[in-house]
């Protein structure tokens, strides 16, 4: 359910907007405003998606109330004057603008807008967690290096430095294990030793206090050793 | 010439007669009230005042069925902020149309 709000100097108006999203069942109007100025303070404490909002208004329209919110929510501009489309478009947050009187069609192609919009940017952000997720942007001599997080096999402190070593190549950078460790996922990297991390996913074999990461042999120190056995799958 | 009608208001309350008793007692109470304000702008001359109200006008002349009203509505909007009232004669036509229709629901 969206949560929305109408700011409208005019009854009617208001009215009309109240009854057109009662017909969208995906609407929850909360709140209606006959002044921008309320309708601010109502933000400061309310979570609200979506604005239908007035332009013309008297003493603060509804150009000034977009101007004045900080990260405003999506905007339906409605209006009696066609002019003021150009305006309105300069604004992000504005997703459609509607010149009265809003008749069900049109008001129901602005709804599909918003969710067309809405869908597009849910996908967007899951794409851009889901890489970020798998990514690291290092610092190698002043350039910040991507390495692909499932690549890493293991990690050495060296030092003020660590050593990562990854199916392409070997990155040294100016960090700690600790600092490093705390941007990999637990369920994949493990902390065999004070100077090591490795990656659960590469290990070739383990025998004694150590282990075997393609050519690598990693010291387990042997109080992690239990921890270490225990996150494997053991037949 | 257009007369007022409740075409608009039928379509989008779609037998909804508690949303259209509410309209149309918003209609009954703001629209003499608007009215009385624009004659009074006018009279005074003060052509800013008369196109705030005329703008508010706007959207009952519009739901009421006005397209051409509507037209005329803007466009004496425009010349009342640019201090002249040569459509004054005609706006007030609308206006008094509209007052009539009120009376009757």
């Amino acid at each position: 359910m969206m949560r929305c709000i109408i700011i409208d100097d005019d009854a009617t108006s208001r009215l009309v907007l109240k009854q057109l999203c009662s017909k969208v069942k995906k609407l929850n109007l909360i709140a209606e405003f006959s002044n921008a100025i309320d309708g601010i303070k109502y933000l400061n404490t309310n979570k609200v998606d979506l604005i239908f909002l007035d332009i013309h208004m008297p003493n603060f329209s509804g150009f000034d109330f977009i101007n004045t919110v900080k990260d405003p929510p999506n905007i339906i501009l409605t209006t009696s004057d066609r002019y003021f489309a150009i305006d309105a478009f300069e604004y992000h947050c504005v997703i459609d603008y509607i010149v009265k009187p809003i008749t069900m069609d049109r008001f129901e192609k602005t709804i599909a807008k918003l969710e067309k919009l809405q869908h597009k940017t849910s996908a967007t952000s899951a794409q851009v967690s889901s890489n970020s997720a798998n990514e690291m942007y290092v610092n190698v001599d002043r350039r910040l290096v991507k390495i692909n997080i499932p690549e890493i096999d293991i990690i050495e402190a060296k030092g003020d430095y660590i050593k990562i070593k990854t199916e392409t190549g070997n990155h040294i950078v100016h960090s700690t294990l600790k600092n490093i460790q705390s941007k990999l996922p637990d369920a994949t990297f493990f902390k065999t030793h004070r100077s090591y991390i490795i990656n659960l996913h590469k290990i070739v074999d383990i025998k004694d206090n150590s282990v075997l990461i393609k050519k690598d042999v990693i010291p387990v120190s042997r109080q992690n050793k239990n921890e270490l056995i225990e996150r494997l799958n053991l037949l | 010439m257009e007369s007022a009608n409740l075409e608009y208001i039928k379509n989008l309350t779609e037998n909804n007669e508690e949303f259209e008793r509410e309209l149309i007692s918003i209609l009954k109470r703001d629209f003499p009230i608007e009215y009385d304000g624009y004659k009074l702008n006018i009279e005074e001359k003060n052509y800013s005042g008369a196109a705030e109200i005329v703008h508010k006008i706007k959207h009952k002349i519009t739901i009421l069925g006005f397209k051409k009203g509507y037209e005329l509505a803007s466009n004496h909007e425009n010349e009342l902020r640019n201090g002249k009232s040569e459509l004054k004669d005609s706006f007030k036509k609308i206006l008094d149309n509209i007052s009539a229709f009120i009376k009757t629901l």
